[in-house]
């Protein structure tokens, strides 16, 4: 079971509850300090993705986030319920389609072409997922016929000497 | 005095030596980003080509940001004009490194020193 579970209304408005909570639970999970930045950041990226899916496919479904302190990760899941193929589907970074993308591993698209390329939502898109690759410490993104899924983990104990 | 009371963006702008400085303060994200983005329409539609934006009192910067800023300096290049960033927080900074674009906006530490560089490529 979760330790903190929040649905929200698919408005962008929410996503900065969701990082703020977010955070609040990674702090009290042991997440330590220099890492809450990294966390409310990709989770945010997560959520607004999901919004933005929701809003396109499915607005009057809510976006789930599941927050769970499993011991020594603390691991948060973001789902969305929209057909995949959405926002994070053509621009994603490798790793977007169920393999796990480690650390560091987060590709941005090529920004320089980006520049010169689509408007600025889908300039967003492909970089939000990059962005979350770029920052959490472990990443999974999972497209099923249901949604997607990304889930994100940071150490939540000391680490030892 | 409700719970949202909060500073969640604030924007202002003025120009100095034929530049438009674009103060931001606050949290860019995918709910505030919109209010950026009309702003920064809004001053190449008044022919400001030559803009800055001082990012110094940013808290939060999301890839939706990423995308406004990107916008904007597209809107200027096809006016031959630029767009400079100003910062010098290292968690704002991280973001622009990850997605690799500090290889496409100058970012100066201060807005006099971001004026000065404009200047010498004009």
């Amino acid at each position: 079971m979760a330790t903190v579970e929040v649905t929200f209304t698919p408005l962008p408005a929410h996503v900065r509850t969701a990082r703020l909570v977010a955070t609040a639970v990674a702090r009290r999970s042991g997440v330590d300090e220099a890492l809450l930045d990294e966390v409310r950041l990709a989770v945010g990226e997560a959520c607004s993705r999901a919004v933005e899916a929701h809003r396109r496919h499915c607005p009057a479904e809510p976006v789930r986030i599941e927050m769970t302190d499993q011991g020594e990760r603390f691991v948060v899941v973001v789902s969305d319920h929209a057909p995949t193929g959405t926002p994070a589907g053509d621009a994603a970074p490798p790793g977007a389609n169920g393999h796990t993308v480690g650390p560091g591993a987060g590709s941005a698209p090529d920004a320089a072409a980006v520049v010169h390329g689509a408007d600025d939502a889908a300039i967003a898109a492909g970089f939000g997922l990059a962005v979350i690759s770029g920052l959490a410490d472990d990443v999974r993104v999972s497209s099923t016929s249901s949604g997607v899924s990304v889930r994100m983990s940071w150490p939540s104990a000391a680490p030892t000497a | 005095m409700a719970l949202e009371d909060f500073v969640d963006l604030k924007l202002g702008h003025y120009n100095k030596d034929g530049i438009e400085v674009v103060d931001v303060e606050g949290e860019i994200d995918v709910y505030t980003a919109p209010r950026l983005r009309e702003l920064l329409i809004d001053l190449v539609n008044k022919n400001n080509y030559q803009l800055v934006v001082n990012m110094e009192k940013v808290e939060f910067l999301d890839s939706t940001g990423l995308g406004v800023l990107v916008g904007g300096l597209k809107r200027v290049r096809a006016h031959d004009g630029s767009l400079d960033l100003v910062c010098t927080q290292e968690r704002i900074l991280k973001i622009f490194r990850i997605t690799g674009l500090t290889k496409v906006f100058g970012i100066h530490e201060t807005v006099d020193a971001a004026i000065a560089a404009k200047k010498l490529e004009k």
